[in-house]
């Protein structure tokens, strides 16, 4: 009882750390570290709560799997630093909206009236979030669902193959008109990198001062377009 | 422990996403917090099915995990097919569909 508790309060604060962190800190690669941390703890509070099989699954999908692609997209993205608290009436009004919903949830835990709210949950045989129990209840009660979560799975891995496609997916577009649109030319083509530079009124407000905004890092990675091609996409103009 | 003690953590994780959500503007981060608020979603499902002695809240947690998989795997097909096209990492610029 008395380890139980301390195991409890050990993972909540690992799992309101590991929240903070990833809305806190400004490089979303430690973000992502965060968030495995606040996974893994989440995970000792669902062992708590007996349901042996949810933890594992969320160690070893959440944990593992979903975090290491999020790792993947930030190392190829890159890290962009942020300004934490955003600015203008969003930032103020962003942590006011998170208080008034706790309060607001809160006062919906307390006044819900539930009679077990307070007891330690009803009695349950041994083996209750077992792998054995929760498949037995996944494929006799629960088998379309369970088949539904599959072709949604088979539908979101397409998608992603679709939209990540190198050449012929969104890319498809003509590459210098969206870009543009953007207020930015497309890297590597030099006609339309001085168009954009002399010829357009600049890029959109918000673009050169925001601290997300990764164009500056690349253009000093690369200053001299003509000499260091980018590999064009189908239908480049270079 | 009581199992409004679970209640009331999972309501204050899911907070802290919804309040992340709301100020961030890398779409990383916004992807992140989701992922948050589902998780304290699936706390809450967790904490009623040991509460109820039900198995039904587990299986709803797993299909709530399927779900966030897939949402995942879409947000960042969408970031990096943003990243290749140039345009900029930022929610606040990325907002051709606003007419």
């Amino acid at each position: 009882m008395l380890l139980e508790q301390i195991l409890f309060f050990v993972a909540a604060a690992g799992a309101i750390g590991g929240a903070l962190g990833v809305v806190l800190l400004r490089n979303p690669f430690f973000s992502v570290l965060a968030l495995v941390g606040h996974l893994i703890s989440l995970a000792l509070l669902f062992l708590l709560l007996r349901a042996e099989f949810i933890a594992a699954a969320q160690l070893v999908v959440y944990a593992g799997a979903v975090m290491v692609l999020y790792v993947f997209v930030v190392a190829y993205v890159g890290g962009i630093e942020e300004a934490v608290g955003g600015e203008g009436a969003i930032g103020r009004l962003g942590p006011l909206f998170a208080g008034a919903l706790l309060i607001e949830l809160c006062i919906a835990i307390v006044g819900s009236a539930l009679p077990a709210i307070d007891s330690r949950g009803a009695h349950v045989p041994a083996g209750f979030g077992s792998p054995g129990a929760i498949g037995k209840v996944l494929l006799e009660r629960f088998l379309v669902p369970f088949e539904a979560a599959s072709f949604l799975l088979l539908v979101a891995a397409v998608g992603a193959v679709v939209l990540a496609r190198r050449r012929r997916g969104l890319e498809d577009a003509p590459d210098d008109e969206l870009p543009e649109r953007a207020g930015r030319a497309p890297l590597g083509d030099p006609s339309g990198r001085e168009r954009a530079d002399g010829g357009d009124e600049g890029p959109p407000a918000g673009t050169a001062e925001g601290p997300g905004d990764p164009t500056p890092e690349r253009d000093a990675e690369r200053p001299d377009p003509v000499r260091d091609p980018e590999p064009q996409p189908a239908g480049g103009t270079a | 422990m009581g199992i409004a003690w679970f209640l009331a953590l999972s309501a204050f994780i899911f907070c802290i996403g919804a309040g992340g959500v709301i100020t961030r503007r890398n779409p990383l981060v916004i992807l992140l917090c989701l992922e948050l608020m589902l998780n304290a979603g699936n706390l809450a499902l967790l904490s009623f099915s040991r509460m109820v002695g039900n198995r039904d809240g587990q299986v709803f947690a797993l299909i709530v995990m399927v779900v966030a998989a897939c949402e995942v795997v879409v947000g960042l097909g969408l970031i990096v097919a943003m990243y290749r096209r140039r345009l900029p990492i930022d929610v606040d610029e990325v907002s051709e569909l606003r007419g």
